[in-house]
């Protein structure tokens, strides 16, 4: 009887976890659909070509910064749990700054310093797209750092270092060969939220004026009623592609270290 | 000049001394166990030799040339692992062939090779499997063979069996050693477990405290321990603490009981206390011939072993011997409390460089 009542009490809270993840998104989808015809703020939205043209540049720019954070936080990450642990509390300390340090300080500190020689990085597009790129690394530091330090924790990365050093391999060799493969589920995870990070943010983008997502989004919810909805569903959809697309690349994880008994 | 060459090395982590002065000179071929208790400095000691870790002082040659400062990947020095270190992401056929794709060999040679690596350690069918799907002892063998693949010249296991049950790790140890004689390769082997090093060694170094504390065969480390940390390290031991009586004779007086040592006891003087190693396997369950030495005191415990029995007997007030005897279906054992007469020869009573703290403290050591 006891054990009948907990499992209905766990049903309950599971119940008001599904309510209160899915209604919001039950009654954007309620509210998109309001236009007449039904889906016309979703075909209007996607015949936009704006909306796809912010989002294939949202895109780009996510993958430069994911592989840009990949370059510079692995082998950090690796290093530090290698050969300087002691440094770990203050790098983790550093990662955490652009929590405490808001998204706008960091967009206005940049233009500051990249907006005048010998440095003019915003007087070009490209130059705006890098600088965008930079502030898009900055946000996602916690994020992909943890993710990163996780899977470094996962595996013995001193053995195996030890034991590949051992057979004439070199450092290069080392991370392309034995690490970043045995990191595949934690780079994609990190990969994942940067890329959450990038299609969503829109202080950044917008102050260095880049026609991405974000300042897509607002902009569009500034003009149109039912289109925004449609908008932020598709993105959400999208989202969520990414997220079965990091469970389809994850699945075939040979990644675990286990004992079969004893032969 | 020997192969494997340690001169003089020394290592500290900090104010902590993890290798004193130590020198080690081993041939080509030979199987050298590095034996002692946790902290000892065996494990730095072959960091040191595979370049994980750089000698504060000293040097490291193999071959006669110098290996000291070289980085780990440029010394050609085979490494198994306690923790196995088998590559997750690669199969059983990857992880042996990884050493030669770091040395661009052909990938005909690789498959060659890896081929008879496995036949060796008896996997052949196990090629595509991944580290995950195996056993610890798989593991292991994979490991060693993955180490051997690149031929190198010494060959480093750092307590490869620790992590297995006892089965495993004699059946292991046994293919390890055939392994390594097969090959003739330079072998050196640490390990915390004397029946390990005993079993497998050519030679054994047995440590203590960063320092080498005798350097021989196992049937010299074993009879003939240079100090008490070796006696007491290595095998059974009773250590009792005995009075010298006259050191010229070799004479000796344990609990008020006289024996007798098989040579004079050097460096003493008569009345002081030295140390008296005894293995109990030495000693037997009777009054013996003539000539020998005899104890006698009552039966205190009686241990069943499996192949052998232990006998414990108390000696006056305190100390206890130990003695072990085989386990003969139609042995009869005295009963606990009745007094009984042991003897052991001279030869087998070893003064100790050492004395025991004081006479009348429970002297009997197992290690």
């Amino acid at each position: 009887m006891k054990r009948r009542r907990g499992s209905i009490a766990w049903w309950l809270v599971f119940l008001l976890g599904v309510l209160y993840f899915f209604l919001p998104l039950v009654a954007t989808l309620d509210f998109s659909l309001k236009a007449k015809p039904p889906f016309a703020a979703y075909t209007s939205s996607l015949q936009d070509p704006k909306f796809l043209g912010s989002l294939l540049y949202s895109l780009v720019i996510a993958g430069v910064t994911i592989t840009a954070s990949l370059a510079l936080i692995v082998p950090t990450a690796y290093w530090v749990q290698l050969r300087v642990p002691r440094a770990r509390s203050l790098v983790e300390f550093v990662t955490l700054l652009p929590f405490v340090i808001p998204a706008v300080v960091l967009v206005f500190g940049l233009i500051r310093v990249y907006s005048r020689p010998p440095l003019p990085f915003t007087h070009t597009d490209i130059g705006s797209s890098a600088l965008l790129v930079a502030g898009y690394i900055v946000l996602s530091l916690p994020y992909m750092y943890r993710a990163v330090d996780t899977g470094l924790r996962s595996i013995d990365i001193r053995s195996l270092t030890e034991a590949a050093q051992s057979m004439g391999a070199g450092w290069l060799t080392i991370l392309w060969r034995v690490i970043l493969p045995n990191l595949r589920v934690a780079l994609l995870s990190g990969a994942f939220l940067t890329l959450a990070i990038v299609l969503g943010e829109f202080t950044i983008a917008n102050f260095l004026a880049r026609p991405a997502f974000g300042p897509y989004l607002n902009l569009l919810s500034q003009s149109k009623a039912y289109e925004p909805a449609a908008v932020s569903l598709i993105s959400f959809g999208l989202t969520w592609l990414a997220m079965i697309a990091i469970a389809f690349l994850g699945r075939d994880t040979r990644t675990r270290i286990e004992i079969g008994g004893a032969h | 000049m020997g192969f494997l060459e340690l001169s003089h090395v020394k290592k500290r982590f900090g104010a902590f001394v993890a290798v004193e002065d130590f020198e080690l000179i081993t041939e080509r071929g030979e199987f050298v166990s590095l034996l002692g208790p946790s902290g000892c400095g065996k494990t730095t000691t072959l960091r040191m030799i595979a370049g994980f870790e750089y000698p504060d002082s000293g040097s490291i040659k193999v071959d006669g040339k110098e290996i000291t400062n070289l980085p780990p990947n440029k010394r050609n020095v085979g490494m198994v692992f306690q923790a196995y270190a088998l590559f997750p992401n690669m199969t059983v056929a990857s992880n042996v062939g990884f050493g030669m794709r770091v040395k661009k060999q052909s990938k005909d040679a690789i498959t060659k090779r890896v081929g008879e690596l496995l036949e060796m350690i008896h996997m052949p069918e196990k090629a595509d499997r991944y580290p995950y799907q195996l056993s610890g002892g798989q593991q292991q063998r994979v490991a060693l063979a993955r180490a051997l693949a690149v031929e190198p010249q010494v060959l480093l296991l750092d307590e490869p069996l620790s992590a297995l049950d006892a089965k495993i790790r004699v059946a292991l140890r046994n293919e390890i050693r055939a392994i390594q004689r097969q090959l003739g390769i330079t072998t050196v082997y640490v390990t915390h477990d004397q029946e390990e090093a005993l079993s497998l060694s050519d030679r054994v170094v047995v440590m203590s405290d960063g320092r080498i504390e005798q350097i021989g065969s196992p049937s010299e480390i074993y009879n003939f321990p240079a100090t008490s940390f070796v006696a007491s390290f290595v095998g059974t031991l009773n250590l009792l603490a005995a009075r010298v009586v006259d050191p010229s004779a070799g004479r000796l007086a344990v609990e008020g009981q006289e024996i007798r040592a098989a040579k004079p006891i050097s460096g003493a003087r008569s009345g002081e206390i030295v140390s008296v190693a005894l293995r109990p396997e030495s000693i037997s369950l009777e009054e013996g011939p003539e000539g020998t030495n005899r104890l006698r005191g009552p039966v205190v415990d009686v241990s069943f072993l499996g192949s052998i029995v232990r006998l414990r007997i108390r000696l006056g007030d305190g100390p206890t011997v130990s003695l072990d005897t085989f386990n003969d279906p139609n042995l009869t054992l005295p009963p606990i409390g009745e007094a009984v007469t042991v003897s052991f020869p001279p030869e087998a009573s070893l003064v100790l460089d050492q004395p025991a703290a004081a006479p009348g403290a429970d002297p009997a050591a197992e290690a």
